[in-house]
């Protein structure tokens, strides 16, 4: 198959995160997105990794996969003390500072 | 067919594996990041092992001496020539050691280490069942208001873990303007990224709105490192490699260095454009530019205020680094692309930033607001492409950067009953029941302004002269605009609290310890010393201008 394919793809993932990002109102969601778009990079850069025929792509790849998990740790422990305080994980809820 | 020659055709003999060349890393000349990555590992070692009374005094002893030690070693490089004839590459090109490295890695461990003194500060707030308390909350974990947050607070807990976040933050913060390839700008981001988000949440008064500030600078933040990678997949794809030197040598059409096998599959210039676009708006969310400063004012109110100076001055630094590097190391071939974009930005970070800071009623949200505003400022000296635009962009930032630390340390100073008063009515009349707080924070907001004899003007006028001359003159004009409209609601605060009577219920200053104090006379006289004699700092930063490549 034309890798190219997969540009597309990893594309269409990216999209779809991003606009998850924009219309979800659910922290746990708009996160779960955001992991969607770190992995819709990870493909694109395996994919032209193997385009280019170099490694460079791969390795990057793991290192956002470690830069993911660590994303996680610091998020859910935002996330989880917001929703201890507030009983709700809306971001539409947290608006006190709101002009 | 013999046996093994079958068996050969899915097993391999056992033989010596080639030995994979270990990388060559110039420990040495990488010794300012290994000093502070190495003490903050060491504080989580002492979060773990020292026992709770002692925990507070080793880390600060530990974060400042990391901190200066780091220092030493950056003036011994600088002065070991690294910053100008012995530039070069370490770490298998992934790290640069160059003047305007160099300069900033400097600019951002002495803007960090009086922000330490901030951090440790334990003699603003009142007492808590005997116990000396800091900013920070008694135990993050515990929910606001709930029982197990009083008992927290009762046994004395203070979070001395915001010495070894603050420390890795720092070591991010000093690769992000050193890092020579795409992926270590990433890794950078995050490094420096992800303990800002944990410190924002860690306020010990208004939990909620700390806790608010960190969900949101933390989706944001996320949401806008994504974009960065997408955009650094895109280079990646374009170039074949993600070296800056490499991707530059495919932007200009001088591909000597490169693998001719990669020719067929690199130079497709789609790629390039969408990609330094998302990198470039990755880099602007972190500079806080408009039309991705969103989060600035929520987050620069939200958090603790001593965690607020430090992240507006040495983020700003660092992301500005990293975008420099970008713009002159990797993109200078695409200029004629890039430029109208950022002028755009400019000219919008520039009027937005002062326009709606002058609506603003909450001192934090204000400098905040005077923040997105410097951001443009800098950026008209980016746009300038020339030495000249370097070096006044690296003297504007060393300018900037403790102008705002010492304003935000003013700030932690005056307290009601519920912690920091940062509403700006409350600091009406303020020159008259404290003339000397006063007065240094009407030394920081003209500095802001950029009023003569203060680094803010020096700062201004080198990066409106450098924009002038690279053919910006229209940008400049729209900055001195920006700079007057500014200018009033800098003028306003000091009037405020010089010409207006004191309010019976009105704040209280409290009386700072040493550290406090170091900080704020720090940031007096650098503001003052780099507006007087602006002259040496001026050909230091010129002389810490060339990037290597």
């Amino acid at each position: 198959m034309n890798p190219v394919n997969y540009l597309y793809l990893a594309a269409l993932l990216f999209t779809i995160g991003a606009a998850g990002v924009l219309i979800r109102r659910n922290a746990i969601v708009l996160f779960m997105c955001i992991e969607l778009m770190l992995n819709a990079c990870n493909l694109a850069f395996v994919t032209f990794s193997r385009m280019h025929g170099n490694l460079d792509g791969q390795i990057i790849a793991f290192f956002t996969m470690v830069v993911a998990a660590a994303e996680v740790v610091v998020g859910l422990a935002i996330i989880v003390s917001l929703f201890r305080t507030r009983h709700s994980a809306s971001v539409d809820d947290a608006s006190l500072m709101k002009l | 067919m013999s046996t093994t020659a079958v068996h050969g055709l899915w097993t391999v003999a056992a033989g010596p594996v080639d030995r994979i060349p270990a990388p060559h890393i110039e420990y040495a000349q990488l010794a300012p990041t290994l000093i502070v990555v190495g003490a903050a590992v060491l504080g989580v070692l002492v979060e773990a092992f020292v026992p709770r009374k002692a925990r507070y005094h080793t880390q600060v002893f530990l974060a400042f001496a990391a901190l200066a030690s780091a220092f030493a070693a950056v003036v011994a490089l600088a002065g070991a020539g690294y910053a100008s004839g012995k530039a070069q590459v370490a770490a298998m090109g992934a790290l640069a050691v160059d003047g305007p490295a160099l300069f900033l890695q400097g600019t951002i461990l002495l803007a960090s280490v009086v922000a330490v003194f901030t951090f440790a500060e334990r003699h603003l707030d009142p007492k808590a069942h005997g116990n000396r308390v800091d900013s920070f909350a008694a135990q993050a974990a515990s929910v606001p208001g709930s029982d197990s947050e009083k008992a927290a607070v009762k046994a004395g807990f203070t979070t001395t873990e915001v010495f070894p976040l603050a420390l890795f933050a720092v070591s991010g913060m000093l690769i992000f303007p050193a890092a020579n390839d795409l992926l270590m700008l990433f890794i950078a981001l995050e490094v420096f990224s992800l303990p800002l988000y944990l410190l924002c949440a860690l306020a010990r008064r208004q939990r909620l709105m700390s806790q608010e500030a960190a969900v949101k600078y933390f989706l944001l933040g996320a949401f806008s490192s994504a974009f960065l990678l997408f955009g650094i997949a895109l280079l990646y794809g374009y170039a074949g490699s993600v070296s800056y030197a490499a991707i530059a040598d495919v932007v200009d059409g001088t591909v000597a260095r490169m693998d001719p096998a990669l020719a067929a599959s690199t130079g497709n210039d789609a790629l390039l454009l969408i990609g330094g676009a998302l990198v470039l708006m990755g880099l602007l969310f972190k500079v806080g530019a408009v039309p991705f400063h969103m989060w600035t004012p929520d987050v620069y109110q939200g958090a603790p205020t001593p965690v607020t100076g430090f992240m507006a001055a040495a983020t700003k630094v660092a992301a500005f680094g990293a975008l420099l590097r970008l713009l002159y190391v990797v993109l200078p071939g695409l200029r004629w692309d890039w430029r109208p974009v950022m002028w755009g930005v400019a000219i919008v970070t520039m009027l937005a930033g002062a326009v709606i800071a002058v609506t603003q009623t909450d001192v934090k949200r204000l400098l905040a607001y005077s923040s997105i505003a410097h951001a443009g400022f800098i950026l008209a000296g980016v746009i300038a492409t020339s030495k000249q635009g370097v070096s006044s962009v690296l003297f504007y930032l060393a300018a900037y950067s403790f102008v705002t630390i010492g304003a935000f340390a003013v700030v932690t100073l005056v307290r009601d009953a519920g912690g920091e008063a940062t509403h700006l009515s409350k600091w009406a009349g303020l020159g008259r029941r404290s003339p000397l707080t006063a007065a240094v924070f009407a030394v920081f907001l003209l500095a802001f302004a950029g009023i003569p004899l203060t680094s803010g003007f020096s700062g201004k006028f080198a990066v409106f002269a450098a924009a002038a001359e690279g053919g910006a003159a229209p940008l400049v004009v729209v900055g001195v605009i920006s700079s007057a409209i500014a200018a009033f609601f800098y003028i306003r605060v000091i009037v405020l609290m010089f010409f207006s009577e004191p309010k019976a219920d009105g704040p209280t200053v409290a009386v700072p310890s040493f550290l406090t104090t170091s900080t704020i006379a720090v940031g007096v006289v650098v503001t003052v010393a780099l507006g007087v004699f602006p002259q040496y700092f001026l050909d230091l930063a010129g002389q810490a201008s060339t990037f290597v490549r």
